[in-house]
């Protein structure tokens, strides 16, 4: 199940107008991005970290998802100063550590780190359903927006379908091992599960005709003007301008 | 039935059979009209919803005339008016809902027929009312039970103001609670419809007529029959008859 833990919530980021913090998102997640100094790198860690506590977000929960990018981040920690060419930095034994594969690692880590929190804060603080309609909104294509919104709807009911499968197959004495009968077993299961899709598809489909659907979807979503909006942009404004004050002085 | 006005659906020899099967529908008749409530009991794969698609025009039957509210209908132009006047709720509420939120669905109906946004929105706070579903309009459709969800996707049906509801087994994996508005809910309709179900009851409770379907046709039986079933009460060894 997609569950949306940080959607909930009363704080002053929850009520800022869902579209201004689509755009405020991907214009300071571009800006981090295309960064290289240290000095507006680390700002926009802190910065990240700042919107994060203002969202008044579980810490505990969302450090628990830092943990599963920065896993992967490691990795580049293990493989970058390793292979990367360039002047070294250290010599351990035979390992030679290279300066500018240390440089990149850290500029990753920074950039990830500070990008996925300014996200949790920013995007996580809204439900995928308001998030949809924002995008709608904000004139990203038709037909993206409800394809991430039929997708959202109907992940559940595949999973439920998935879950019938795998306990008619449990039911009836099936225990996964490493043999042909188990990834026999897995294919057919996963077969099924296109099959059962498309007919669900079908039907969705003949649901929707059978009300008058002509190709349009129509969004009922408002988004009141609050002053909390004005609030909100003049602030990212202002870290926006900070940060590429930073990353071109040093 | 009413021998004076003219069938508003008339099926003629109906024949539909799926891909390399025999036909499920063979030589159907059907005359339905103004007023008609009528009740469906059949057993499985008898046809009983490829009947409803047809009549929607989701499936094209083989051969045979359909004619509904007094014109013959052929294409899938000719559909488009039939659909916003018959309502079809269909068996799995899972297939009706895809909005994201309850308000968003009902109102997807009257949008199509080109309501504006007010009025459609004035048009699906008044159905969910009428159904027992105040409050219901901005929870997410998928997060709902599956008694609320066959509410609400017949909230999607009613919404359009249909003068024909079809609708295919709308009790089924109900509990009592909710199986007892729905039937309200029928017995309080001044539409006409017709209803598949497997319980005899539920059909002579919301039904004028009740037919079969075999081999393809609709057989109406009027005559009762003496039959057997375990059941229990008081005084039941003495030897008596139910009428």
């Amino acid at each position: 199940m997609i569950s949306e833990p940080f959607a909930a919530g009363k704080s002053k980021i929850h009520q800022v107008d869902p579209r201004i913090k689509v755009v405020f998102a991907t214009a300071y997640s571009f800006i981090v991005a295309f960064s290289t100094q240290f000095p507006a790198l680390f700002t926009a860690v802190v910065l990240s970290f700042l919107m994060v506590c203002l969202t008044g977000l579980n810490l505990w929960a969302v450090a628990k998802r830092l943990v599963v990018v920065n896993g992967l981040i490691l990795l580049l920690w293990l493989i970058l100063p390793l292979t990367y060419n360039g002047d070294s930095l250290l010599h351990l034994g035979p390992i030679t550590l290279s300066r500018p594969g240390v440089i990149l690692s850290a500029q990753i880590t920074l950039k990830s780190n500070a990008i996925l929190l300014a996200l949790i804060a920013l995007i996580s603080s809204m439900s995928l359903v308001t998030l949809g309609h924002a995008l709608s909104r904000l004139k990203v294509p038709e037909k993206i927006v409800h394809l991430f919104l039929m997708t959202f709807r109907y992940v559940f009911v595949i999973e439920n379908e998935y879950l019938r499968l795998v306990r008619a197959a449990k039911i009836r004495g099936f225990r996964p091992g490493t043999n042909i009968h188990t990834y026999k077993t897995y294919a057919y299961l996963i077969g099924m599960l296109f099959v059962r899709a498309a007919a669900r598809a079908e039907r969705v489909h003949q649901a929707m005709r059978c009300r008058g659907f002509k190709g349009k979807f129509y969004s009922l979503y408002r988004f009141p003007p609050k002053s909390i909006n004005w609030v909100f942009s003049s602030v990212m404004t202002a870290f926006l301008i900070g940060l590429l004050y930073l990353e071109i002085v040093f | 039935m009413n021998e004076n006005s003219y069938p508003i659906i008339n099926l003629e020899k109906i024949t539909y059979s799926y891909p390399g099967g025999p036909p499920v529908i063979n030589e159907l008749d059907l005359k339905f009209y103004h007023g008609d409530r009528i009740g469906l009991i059949a057993p499985n794969g008898n046809g009983k919803t490829t009947l409803f698609h047809i009549i929607m025009g989701l499936l094209k039957p083989a051969s045979g005339k359909i004619e509904i509210f007094g014109k013959s209908v052929r294409e899938e132009r000719d559909f488009l008016d039939i659909r916003r006047r018959i309502g079809l709720l269909f068996q799995d509420a899972d297939d009706q809902l895809f909005s994201p939120t309850v308000l968003e669905d009902v109102a997807f109906g009257p949008l199509n027929l080109g309501r504006s946004k007010e009025e459609a929105i004035e048009i699906s706070r008044k159905t969910l009312n009428f159904l027992g579903l105040a409050g219901f309009e901005n929870k997410i459709t998928f997060k709902l039970s599956g008694g609320e969800k066959r509410l609400v996707s017949f909230a999607t049906v009613l919404a359009m103001e249909p003068e024909i509801l079809l609708l295919d087994e709308p009790l089924t994996g109900l509990d009592n609670q909710t199986r007892g508005k729905i039937i309200d809910i029928l017995l309080n309709l001044d539409i006409s419809y017709i209803l598949i179900s497997h319980e005899i009851d539920f059909l002579a409770a919301t039904t004028k007529q009740i037919y079969t379907m075999e081999n393809g046709m609709i057989l109406s039986d009027e005559k009762a029959y003496i039959h057997k079933h375990d059941h229990i009460h008081q005084f039941g060894t003495i030897p008596h008859k139910h009428m």
